[in-house]
This record gives structure tokens, C-alpha cells and sequence, in this order.
């Protein structure tokens, strides 16, 4: 077969197939153009500030090294004068874990970069070996994501850093909003394909009495995924073509996850039509234009979205799927969370007008019962006696579309929920977690509800693992 | 016109991205398969695909590189460090001394 000539530089051997356009280059011109679109993607964003500083989640793995490789390169390039740092989370798993700090180290070495390892035994006081020890492998995915989403924004606290960057790439958020669309998850599906995302700023200043002792300012941390566009094909590509030092294991602990048939589908699709991948996460950020803000106004998905987290990390990880399955106290108690909220939001449902179904909008579920079986927060509840008939279906309604149809700023703490069936959609409220201080707009913050299951179900004796 | 063609091919192969756990931990090997096929055609990248499942893998999780005759998506093959789209994919007739790399791309970022 002839070989094919470089599309851009017309001398050298062609050696990629590009798979959002199937030009022909060489690896010097790929190297180029894939550094070229990382930077028009970050600079038409405006994700960052100059002089601004960067924690980069660091796994050792392909996208954060290409992450941390790519940034480093652009800011010399470009003087953008960015302070970078690496970040890394250290969540105890023998076996993975460790294994790609050591990645992480080297990285930290050869980028010149300084780096800074959070551990969920220092944080939490359990490794996610003792996690899994206790509560099996179902569901410990969850508490992975809840711990590791606040190690992250913790770690960057202690740097004092203000913008932590992750190594997402196209491959993944073409997942989450198939996973989504999946699952009729519209909130989620409107939030995935953000770039930027920012958890706000607390007013008030930290009580002195914190848990894990030490000065904390809390300040608006921002995170965002600078690989967003990038294939995950071209990731790979770009580490072997430059012979970067990665770690390539997966978890050991992570099961058969949704994700994985979101996986499997992309990558089948990525065959036949590799565009399909860019196509999926614009089909995205349209589908997240739909959805509505707090204010009823749909929103754009490139825009900074006031979001917490907590859940997204938990349901859009490796297992965290299977949470809903699992019928425990903790998924009930995620649930009733999940529900509480959707049952303030009825407000703004009759701004969206559904096909078939009538929503009078105003009736909604005060009278929950807090220990419906998991299913049926997929199902209709909202409408209290109706949601039967909706799952039982003319056919054509997805079940969870009554709440999935309000986005907005979300939870509000419990205790402030009060008659406010008329009242205009109530702003974020933020606060402290009594337990331990971190920023959350719940009284009690997500992990600290996680670890209080944790702990009191603990051994005397401690457990021993490995 | 008949060549004088070796009855095997070397060829120096490597694993990367997590595959080499398949293949004795060992990234690199340099290896030799029949340089036709049982029919008389000369081998391509298919048979050695094929031929590697048969002798080099000492996994039994044989579905991690393969699915269905070819490789699985997800893992890359460069031949001679191009993308085999390039190259004709499996139909690519191989060459003495060829570098061929399989990197998988299926694992945590």
C-alpha cells in the first residue's frame, strides 16, 4: 500500500488517522495540532486567569500525565504565567493506588512540578481497602467519588489554590451523557458537558473548632476539563508519541459498572464513526441548553454552573451506579436527599410544558414518605397520589422526567425547608457541615453522612488489610 | 517470478497501556510466525492477531485483546509506529522486521 503523505506538512510519512476528521499527519505535526487545540479550547473559554494558580488532579494515569505534560508545555509557550501544581489523591487501594503515585512522582520530578498526595486515611480515617472490607463491593464506588470530590477541593484548599483541573477527555463526557440519556437523568445530562464548574464561595469564615485542625479558607473552587475535546484515541497517541511516563491499571475494586456499557458503546460507535464521540458531547451541550436554571431560563452548558458535586461524582464513577441498586441505608438516605429536593422544585415545572402529561404544577409531594424503595425515585413520585399511573405508562413517558425537568442551584439545607410551596425558587444556601466544618448547603456534609455509616458499623478490633 | 521467501517472518511486537499483564508482564518481544497462511496467501496482521492468541498470551482473559477475530476496540495497533488504519488494518501484509505495537487504551485516566 502506498504510504500516505503528512495532510498538513505534505513531507513526512502520515501516521495518525485522526478520528474527528480522518486527516492523515505525521507525529510531529500531531504533536503540534493537538497542543494547538488544547490551547484554543482554553483560551476561547477563558478558563483561566493569568498568574492564576492550577492544582491538576494527578492518578498517574494517560489523561492527567497528558494533562499535566500539555499544560506545562503551553504555559512556557504561551507565558500565561500560571503557578502549577500537581494534586493527588491517595484513596488506600494496595495493589492500584500505590502503584500510580510512583507514576505520579516521576511526573512530579520530570514536569519540575510540585506535588502534593491527600490521603483519605489522613482525611477520613479509612483507606478504601477498610471501606471495602466493611461494606463489600457494592457501593463502595460511591464513597470513593463523595471522598475523593472533597479530598480534591480539600487538597486544593490546603494549597490555597482556587481552580483544580482533571484530565477528562471527550470519550468520557460522550459516556456521561449516554449514560444519562440512558437512565432519563436530565439534571445530570445537562451538567456533564459543563467544561467549567464552580462550587460558591462562602461569606462567613470558619469556626475555629475545625475537625481536621489547621487554617482553611474556604474560596470559590473552580474546576474544569481542559481535555474535554480531546480523544481519548489522541490521548493515548500524544503520551506514546512523546513517550510519557504513565500508569495503566484499572481499579481493582471497579465491578461491572453502567459505565462500562456506556463504555462499550462508545468505543463500538468510535468503529464505525469516530466523530460520533465529538458528536455525542455537542448533542450534550445542546440537549443542556433545554434544561432550565434556577431562574426557569435554559441555560448554556459552557457557562459556569453552580452545582454540588457530591452526587455527580458519586453516581458518574466507576460503580456508582449500583448504589441505586443496592437497598441500603445509605441509598435511602441518598434518595430522600434527591427527593426532598425535587419535591421543592415543583414550582418551576410549569414552565416546561410536557407532551402528555399535566403537571398542575403546584401539588407536589409534601407528604413523602421517607423510605420509599429506591425505584421509586425513578418513578413519577412528585405528583403523591398520581405517580402510579404515570409508571404505568401511556406508553410514551419516560418515568423520571417530572424531575429531571427543573435544574437549578440546588440542595437547600433541611431545616430551612419550609412552606415555601408559592415562594420564588429559593437561592443556594450555603453553610458549614456541623460535623466538620467543609462548605456544604446540607447540615450535615455527604462524607461526613457516609463515614458516620462507616464508623458506626467499625470493628472493635479495627480491620487489617494486606 | 517465485522469491526466495523464509518460511517465517520476524517481527519485534510490544504491548503497552496495561496489555503486557496478558503476555508474561514483558512489553517487548521479538518473535517469528509463517510467513503465509495455511492457504498460500501471505500473512497479514490478522493471522498474527490470531497466531499471538494461539502462543504468546499466557492470560486466560483472552476477551481483553480480542473480540470477535480482531482486536478489541479500544486498543490501538501502530505498524511501524503508524496508525494500522493507515496501513489497511488487518489486510496489512507483513514485512520482516516489522514494529508493530498494540497499546490499549481501556483503562483509568
Amino acid at each position: 500500500m502506498a504510504p500516505h503523505i503528512c495532510q498538513l506538512c505534505n513531507t513526512s510519512r502520515a501516521q495518525i488517522l485522526r478520528p474527528k476528521n480522518h486527516a492523515r499527519i505525521c507525529a510531529p505535526c500531531f504533536i503540534d495540532i493537538f497542543e494547538r487545540e488544547i490551547a484554543e479550547t482554553i483560551t476561547s473559554t477563558n478558563l483561566f486567569q493569568p498568574g492564576e494558580r492550577i492544582a491538576i488532579g494527578a492518578s498517574g494515569g494517560k489523561d492527567s500525565t497528558v494533562l499535566a505534560s500539555v499544560l506545562k508545555t503551553l504555559n512556557d509557550r504561551h507565558a500565561w504565567g500560571l503557578d502549577l501544581v500537581l494534586l493527588s489523591i491517595d484513596e488506600g487501594i494496595t495493589g492500584y493506588r500505590d502503584h500510580s503515585l510512583d507514576a505520579v512522582k516521576r511526573n512530579s520530578v520530570e514536569y519540575d512540578l510540585p506535588l502534593k498526595i491527600v490521603s483519605y486515611e489522613e482525611l477520613y480515617g479509612w483507606s478504601m481497602d477498610q471501606v471495602v472490607a466493611q461494606i463489600g463491593k457494592k457501593g463502595n464506588c460511591t464513597y470513593c467519588g463523595v471522598f475523593r470530590r472533597q479530598a480534591l477541593d480539600r487538597g486544593a484548599a490546603m494549597l490555597g489554590v482556587g481552580h483544580v483541573v482533571t484530565g477528562h477527555n471527550a470519550d468520557d463526557v460522550a459516556e456521561t451523557v449516554l449514560m444519562n440519556l440512558l437512565r432519563g437523568d436530565l439534571p445530570r445530562l445537562g451538567r456533564a458537558t459543563s467544561i467549567l464548574t464552580s462550587t460558591p464561595s462562602a461569606t462567613m469564615s470558619r469556626k475555629e473548632t475545625e475537625a481536621d485542625g489547621g487554617e482553611v479558607t474556604i474560596t470559590n473552587v473552580k474546576r474544569s476539563k481542559p481535555l474535554m475535546y480531546a480523544y481519548e484515541k489522541e490521548i493515548v497517541m500524544y503520551a506514546h508519541y512523546k513517550k510519557l511516563d504513565y500508569f495503566s491499571t484499572e481499579c481493582i475494586y471497579s465491578p461491572e459498572a453502567f459505565r462500562g456499557s456506556a463504555r462499550t458503546l462508545i468505543k463500538n460507535l468510535e468503529r464505525i464513526r469516530p466523530e460520533s464521540i465529538l458528536d455525542v458531547v455537542r448533542s450534550g451541550i445542546d440537549m443542556a441548553k433545554l434544561v432550565p436554571n434556577a431562574e426557569g431560563h435554559p441555560k448554556g452548558a459552557a457557562e459556569a454552573v453552580i452545582r454540588n458535586e457530591v452526587e455527580d461524582e458519586a453516581e458518574g464513577g466507576c460503580g456508582g451506579s449500583n448504589a441505586k441498586e443496592v437497598v441500603s441505608e445509605m441509598a435511602q438516605m441518598e434518595q430522600k436527599l434527591r427527593q426532598d429536593e425535587q419535591a421543592e422544585e415543583a414550582g418551576t415545572e410549569t414552565e416546561i410544558k410536557l407532551p402528555s402529561k399535566v403537571l398542575d404544577g403546584q401539588r407536589h409531594d409534601r407528604d413523602l414518605k421517607p423510605d420509599l424503595p429506591p425505584e421509586a425515585a425513578l418513578t413519577t413520585y412528585v405528583q403523591g397520589q398520581n405517580h402510579d399511573r404515570h409508571s404505568q405508562t401511556d406508553g410514551q413517558q419516560l418515568p423520571s422526567d417530572i424531575r429531571t425537568v427543573p435544574i437549578r442551584t440546588k440542595q437547600e439545607k433541611k431545616s430551612s425547608r419550609k412552606a415555601t410551596r408559592d415562594a420564588p425558587v429559593p437561592k443556594q444556601r450555603l453553610g458549614q457541615c456541623e460535623r466538620c466544618g467543609y462548605l456544604s448547603s446540607q447540615a450535615v456534609c455527604k462524607a461526613c453522612m457516609l463515614l458516620e455509616g462507616l464508623n458506626k458499623a467499625r470493628p472493635r478490633t479495627g480491620i487489617e488489610v494486606g | 517470478m517465485t522469491e526466495a521467501k523464509a518460511a517465517s517472518i520476524p517481527l519485534a511486537v510490544e504491548f503497552t497501556g496495561g496489555l503486557e499483564l496478558l503476555f508474561s508482564n514483558q512489553r517487548k518481544h521479538k518473535i517469528a510466525i509463517p510467513s503465509k497462511k495455511p492457504d498460500g496467501e501471505p500473512s497479514n496482521v490478522g493471522d498474527l492477531i490470531s497466531w499471538l492468541c494461539d502462543n504468546l498470551i499466557k492470560d486466560p482473559r483472552k476477551e481483553m485483546f480480542v473480540l470477535d477475530d480482531s482486536v478489541r476496540p479500544g486498543i490501538l495497533v501502530l505498524i511501524n509506529d503508524a496508525d494500522w488504519e493507515l496501513e489497511g488494518e488487518d489486510k496489512y501484509e507483513l514485512q520482516p522486521n516489522d514494529e508493530i505495537v498494540f497499546v490499549s487504551t481501556l483503562h483509568g485516566g
